[in-house]
């Protein structure tokens, strides 16, 4: 069971949240004027390093706030967590 | 036999003044509360206690604890479980037991004990109570810090309560119980006992189990779990695990009475009890000599010594001159003796072969010692790192990123007073970390300096012409030999995990503890390895095998998942509803009455539906309210139709996409005021949909000026349904003008419904002239048996979910998550005209323009008309256009998602996704249900009152 | 609204039961339902005038930092998140307060929901209080990290739930809890309860 530290509520038992996928894939500014090859990358491509991965989860059983998180895929520990519309911090 | 022969006339831990009855594979015995039921089969003269897994050989006790091989055992009363070491079964009086060749059974009765879980936290986790793990309690538990200390055992004291060791002049554990029971004093620690931490998780959450009455048999009293997981989450860990003494490969070292030397110690000390009258000692190191030490004092004659180290150390000296034969250099190369070990052969050893001639020694007891090894199960288990000390033939801890600290002999350390420093040491450690200031401190006993000479690890001894491995046994309960694992190094394996797998060592329940390293020995001896290089397998959780009931816990029959039940349920029980299992919900299914079965009272709810007026509860739809001033531009958005142009008053229905434009949910949405709106959402999804709200609100799209709220229970409905509900409605409405004109279709109106605040929305599920009706939960049971009782002259008529299903399926509504299955379009489903052409995007609109989604022959929404009208088609059918099945691979059009019998039709019909579905109306397709093939008929999904005169007038 | 002889809150069928485990446990453990607790779902820029006019209305700021509750006025007002507040008051203050509170907040941009039949209101108290959540909660309840003054959303069994712990003078907690969940709540805690049978109001010593 991780310890997620949630931005707001702080360390959660990982039950109370749910995974919302990579983050920083933002919704195109007008998805109309992609070509079809550019919105079926915006729906169905994402990165799948070993390493550092910045994610979106939401404390769902808590205070419902989508947050970012950078997990280390290889070892599961986070690396960071920040608000949602914060940049990616820089992780050494 | 005399009772307990092999009893000490005095001394040992176990209450001489508690006899204890047990019976064990059909022989009533008796013993001593505080045995352990290998204890007291030791004491009686019982070595044996089973034959092995596959060979079938005779096999025995063969440690005091945990990480036993061989004493598996069946317990039989008071309650059946299988497979537990008799080494850890605690005796009480009523204990029936046997001894087990491989499996053990399951019992067919219920479980009648409680079994239940506890969350804790805490500062320092100590998890061990020997002389490390009670020092880092003791040491950390001084600063005020939160502790807790869990140990497997009974009493406190760990390898002190087996052994004579002496702490400031008194015995050590009546050290070990004065630091126990000033521990349990603190007002911050908490001193878990038989108490096995059986798995090491992400950031330091480790789960142990706790047992609680077990030990108490019979009379263990029912209102208290028996068995109790706790879930500990600590900010620091300190491992003071121990260490496990290791066996050595030579010929026929399996059979009973071959047992490891600390255990035999551990068997007189503790228990009273001696496990023979003539011993033999094999060892490649000290500890064993304080084992014959002790046995000798204890009456047991100590045969021989044989030390595979060359040189004579002061342990030596120390038997010599308690009058033991040492034979250094020497190793055990045989074994003779078929319920136990009657004699043992000793030879030289010469560059770590035998050489010279062997002799034959009498006796009943052989004591092994090929070393101890660190019980790094748990540290290993955190992600920490292992190195291989040749001196010690072991493998210790390393690193880990966990915050953890291992003491004691768990990192090597086999001393006593090196074990207390060390755990106060580590105590401390953890403490300072958390910030807790610690005084002087913790004044530790003081111990004897034993001598120490190093060990010289032996893991193989071969056989006296270099071949013959067959009984050679490294994994006494898979009975796997050296012959075994060269089988599979011949057959040019060379990594111990491929090894494992395929000789199976160190696969059993007991995890390998006593053979893991041992295997690791073996392999590289035959391979000419170093065993550094070659390493241990993977531990992982459990580090010993735990009850899958104690893992259910509490979570079982009503608890095992939440049943969510309406304000109405029990109205829905008096009136003898039977329940459908929605998500969590329970809803009723349908009202039968007595003689009806379940299709006979579908047909009659439908009719009253469709004919007369009839109600259910809708309470269990998701419902939310939207506010704020972007509210229109924001559902604009998420929906796939136009919100933002509802009228205050008025309700539309709505479909709402993923990005990829495959439905994911619909309801209604009702305007409550210009910045205001109440939508609905499917009972299943109602959670969800609020999640996705809330993405996109939070992430992508923050500067709308919306907010949420959820409001699912804050509002019970009932839908009141059929061609005379208005008439109901009017007669407890008196404020309402619930004529077509004053309240159309998809209009909502705030009244008073029998007295009780009510919002009333004209909207039908049913395709009849229908009303559903928003009251306060509380007042719900109140507003239920108005509309009852105003309606009882008109027939009014309870539905549940098949009906409302039945209805709705007959006006080709569908259900999202029945018909659709995340691969459906609006457009499939034939409701292109809910998706707005005008919206310069919404959730999903993109997508609605990609090539695969805009193919003319994908599946749609269709309905089906077998052709016998009494043939009821299975969902989930399959379609193909054929009468004769084809070879496969069969084409397949499509299949059946919803399917039942019609009253208003008078047959059955069903609907589907089918392939190009809507150009295929009037086609004839075929359904294959088991050996025959059903011939249907393509048709409209909406088959009943397609006009929609009825819903509308 | 008052409360009228045809109402029914979501554990009504288990009052007595909770009596009756309350007695079996000597007092060591207190369950009992405080049903009809005015509720109101409040959300707002916590930087904006809105913030403002709540809490002039209410004589009580609005919470600002995470998971805790501000108290006053027989009102509490409980950290949902950073804009989202629940505000919670006796059963009589239920025609009363949303309106109070929207009319103060006038045009700003905000979100009053009266969600007073959402949750219902448990109470668990007793020194074996913490002991008993303790069994479902993975939060840790010591006083040290969770005591008054405090708030939290998380989950208990299966459900989720508000925890607001008590003030000092009467230890124990409000469990907070959707209404469809209440009947398993109530059944789940019964059934933990029944581990502490025979227990005293006082430790032994």
């Amino acid at each position: 069971m991780l310890l997620i530290p949630c931005p707001w509520c702080g360390p959660r038992d990982e039950a109370e949240f749910h995974y919302g996928g990579q983050a920083h894939v933002p919704y195109p500014e007008d998805p109309a004027a992609l070509t079809d090859e550019e919105w079926a990358r915006y729906l169905f491509f994402r990165d799948n390093p070993k390493g550092p991965h910045p994610e979106r989860w939401s404390h769902a059983d808590g205070c419902r706030r989508w947050f970012n998180a950078v997990r280390d895929t290889s070892s599961n520990e986070i690396l960071a967590v920040y608000r949602a519309g914060e940049p990616r911090p820089v992780i050494a | 036999m005399t009772p307990q022969a092999f009893r000490l006339p005095e001394g040992g831990r176990v209450s001489r003044d508690e006899p204890v009855g047990f019976v064990f594979d059909g022989v009533r015995y008796q013993g001593y509360r505080g045995d352990t039921l290998a204890s007291a089969l030791l004491a009686n003269g019982v070595h044996m206690t089973g034959t092995s897994i596959k060979l079938g050989r005779p096999r025995g006790i063969f440690s005091a604890g945990v990480e036993e091989p061989n004493a598996v055992v069946q317990i039989e009363a008071p309650f059946p479980e299988p497979m537990l070491p008799a080494t850890t079964v605690e005796l009480f009086d009523g204990l029936v037991a046997s001894g087990l060749p491989g499996q053990g059974r399951l019992s067919a009765d219920p479980d009648p004990a409680r079994y239940d879980a506890v969350h804790a936290h805490c500062d320092v986790l100590v998890v061990g109570a020997g002389p490390a793990g009670l020092a880092a309690a003791a040491a950390a538990a001084r600063s005020g810090a939160r502790v807790v200390l869990a140990d497997d055992q009974p009493e406190l004291g760990g390898s002190l309560l087996g052994t004579r060791e002496v702490l400031d002049g008194c015995p050590a554990a009546e050290w070990a119980a004065e630091v126990g029971r000033a521990l349990e004093a603190a007002p911050e620690v908490r001193v878990l006992r038989r108490t096995t931490v059986f798995g090491y998780y992400d950031d330091n959450h480790l789960v142990a189990v706790e047992r609680r009455t077990n030990h108490l048999g019979p009379l263990a009293p029912a209102h208290l779990s028996r068995e109790r997981v706790w879930r500990i989450r600590a900010r620091r860990v300190v491992l003071a695990t121990g260490a496990h003494e290791r066996s050595l490969a030579f010929a026929d070292n399996d059979r009973p009475a071959v047992m490891l030397a600390g255990s035999a110690r551990a068997y007189v000390n503790r228990y009273g009890a001696v496990p023979g009258r003539r011993a033999v000692v094999f060892t490649t190191n000290d500890s064993a000599y304080a084992a014959a030490l002790d046995l000798a004092a204890a009456g047991v004659e100590i045969a021989a010594v044989a030390d595979t180290r060359p040189e004579r150390g002061e342990w030596a000296r120390r038997a010599e001159q308690a009058g033991i034969e040492v034979l250094t250099g020497h190793a055990v190369v045989g074994t003779e003796g078929e319920r136990r070990i009657a004699s043992v052969t000793v030879a030289p050893l010469d560059g770590g072969s035998p050489s010279g001639a062997p002799r034959e020694v009498a006796a009943d007891l052989l004591l092994v010692s090929g070393g101890w090894n660190p019980v790094v199960h748990l540290f290993s288990q955190a992600g920490g790192r292992l190195w291989y000390d040749a001196e010690l033939g072991s493998f210790v801890p390393d690193s880990c990123r966990q915050a953890v600290d291992v003491a004691g002999s768990a990192r090597g350390v086999f001393h006593l007073s090196g074990c207390l420093a060390d755990g106060a040491a580590a105590g401390r450690r953890a403490t300072e970390a958390e910030g807790f200031a610690v005084e002087e401190p913790l004044a530790l006993p003081r111990a004897a300096e034993e001598p120490r000479s190093p060990a010289l690890p032996v893991f193989v001894v071969p056989g006296p012409d270099g071949a013959g491995s067959a009984t050679h046994f490294v994994d006494l309960q898979r009975d796997v030999t050296v012959a075994d694992l060269a089988r599979a190094t011949g057959a040019g394996m060379s990594s111990v995990e491929h090894l494992k797998r395929y000789t199976t060592a160190g696969t059993a329940n007991d995890q390998g503890k006593t053979s893991g390293v041992l295997t690791s020995g073996a392999i590289a001896h035959l391979l000419g390895v170093d065993v550094g290089a070659l390493g241990t397998t993977t531990y992982r959780a459990p580090y010993a095998p735990v009850s899958f009931a104690a893992l259910a816990g509490r979570d079982r029959g009503v608890l095992h998942d939440p049943v969510r039940v309406t304000a109405l349920h029990d109205r829905h029980v008096a009136l003898g509803a039977l329940f459908e299992n929605v998500g969590q919900w329970k809803r009723p299914w349908y009202y039968p009455r007595e003689g009806e079965d379940m299709a006979a009272a579908v047909l009659r709810e439908c009719r009253a539906a469709r004919e007369g007026v009839a109600l259910m509860d809708a309470s269990t739809l998701g419902k939310i309210e939207v506010r704020g001033p972007d509210s229109g531009i924001f559902l604009d958005l998420l929906y796939t139709n136009m919100m933002s142009t509802l009228k205050v008053g008025m309700i539309r229905y709505g479909v709402m996409c993923r990005a990829d434009g495959m439905v994911f949910d619909d309801g209604t949405v009702i305007r409550l005021a210009q910045d205001r709106f109440l939508m609905t959402t499917t009972t299943g999804n109602a959670a969800a949909v609020l999640d996705w709200m809330e993405e996109w609100l939070q992430t992508e799209w923050p500067h709308l000026r919306v907010h949420c709220t959820s409001v699912t229970e804050q509002w019970a409905t009932v839908a009141l349904v059929g061609p005379r509900s208005r008439e109901v409605l009017g007669s407890l409405a008196p404020e309402l003008a619930v004529d077509n004109d004053a309240f159309p279709f998809m209009a909502w109106r705030d009244t008073a419904v029998a007295g009780i605040g009510a919002r009333v929305c004209r909207i039908s599920f049913s395709g009849e002239l229908a009303y559903e009706i928003n009251v306060l939960p509380w007042d719900a049971p109140a507003l239920w048996d108005a509309l009852l009782g105003a309606g009882g002259r008109l027939g009014i008529t309870p539905y549940g979910t098949e009906t409302m299903h039945v209805l709705r399926a007959e006006k080709g509504y569908p259900i999202i998550g029945q018909d659709t299955d995340g691969t459906v379009t609006p457009q499939d489903l034939g409701m292109g005209w809910a998706v707005s052409k005008k919206k310069p995007d919404f959730i999903g609109k993109r997508s609605h323009s990609r090539p695969d989604t805009a193919r003319p022959d994908r599946k749609h929404l269709v309905g089906l008309l077998p052709d016998d009208p009494a043939v009821l088609l299975p969902e989930g059918a399959h379609l193909i256009d054929s009468e004769v099945l084809p070879a496969p691979p069969v084409p397949m059009l499509g299949h059946v998602t919803s399917s039942y019998r019609s009253a208003a039709l008078g047959r059955t019909f069903a609907l589907a996704l089918v392939r190009g579905g809507r150009d295929r109306i009037g086609e004839r397709l075929y359904a294959p249900v088991g050996d025959h093939v059903v011939p249907v008929t393509v048709a409209s999904p909406v088959l009943h009152d397609p006009e929609g005169t009825r819903r509308d007038g | 609204m008052a409360e009228t002889a045809t109402r029914r809150s979501p554990m009504a069928h288990v009052h007595a039961r909770f009596a009756a485990a309350t007695r079996s446990c000597g007092g060591a453990l207190r369950l009992a339902e405080l049903p009809y607790l005015t509720q109101v779902n409040v959300r707002l820029d916590p930087k904006g005038p809105a913030a403002d006019a709540v809490r002039l209305e209410l004589g009580l700021p609005l919470p600002l930092e995470p998971n805790t509750a501000t108290r006053g006025g027989g009102l509490a007002a409980l950290w949902l998140g950073p804009d989202e507040w629940l505000v919670v008051g006796p059963p009589t203050a239920r025609d009363t307060l949303a309106s109070r509170l929207s009319e103060a907040i006038g045009d700003e941009h905000a979100s009053v929901v009266d969600v007073s039949a959402q949750r219902t209101t448990l109470l668990v108290a007793g020194r074996l209080a913490t002991d008993l959540l303790a069994h479902g909660c993975s939060l840790d309840l010591h006083p040290r990290s969770f005591g008054a003054g405090r708030c939290a959303q998380t989950t208990l069994a299966r459900a989720q739930v508000v925890l607001v712990p008590r003030d000092e003078t009467k230890p124990g907690f409000w469990v907070l809890v959707r209404s469809s969940f209440a009947g398993y709540l109530a059944e789940w805690l019964l059934d933990a309860a029944s581990e502490y049978v025979g227990e005293h109001s006082a430790p032994r010593t």
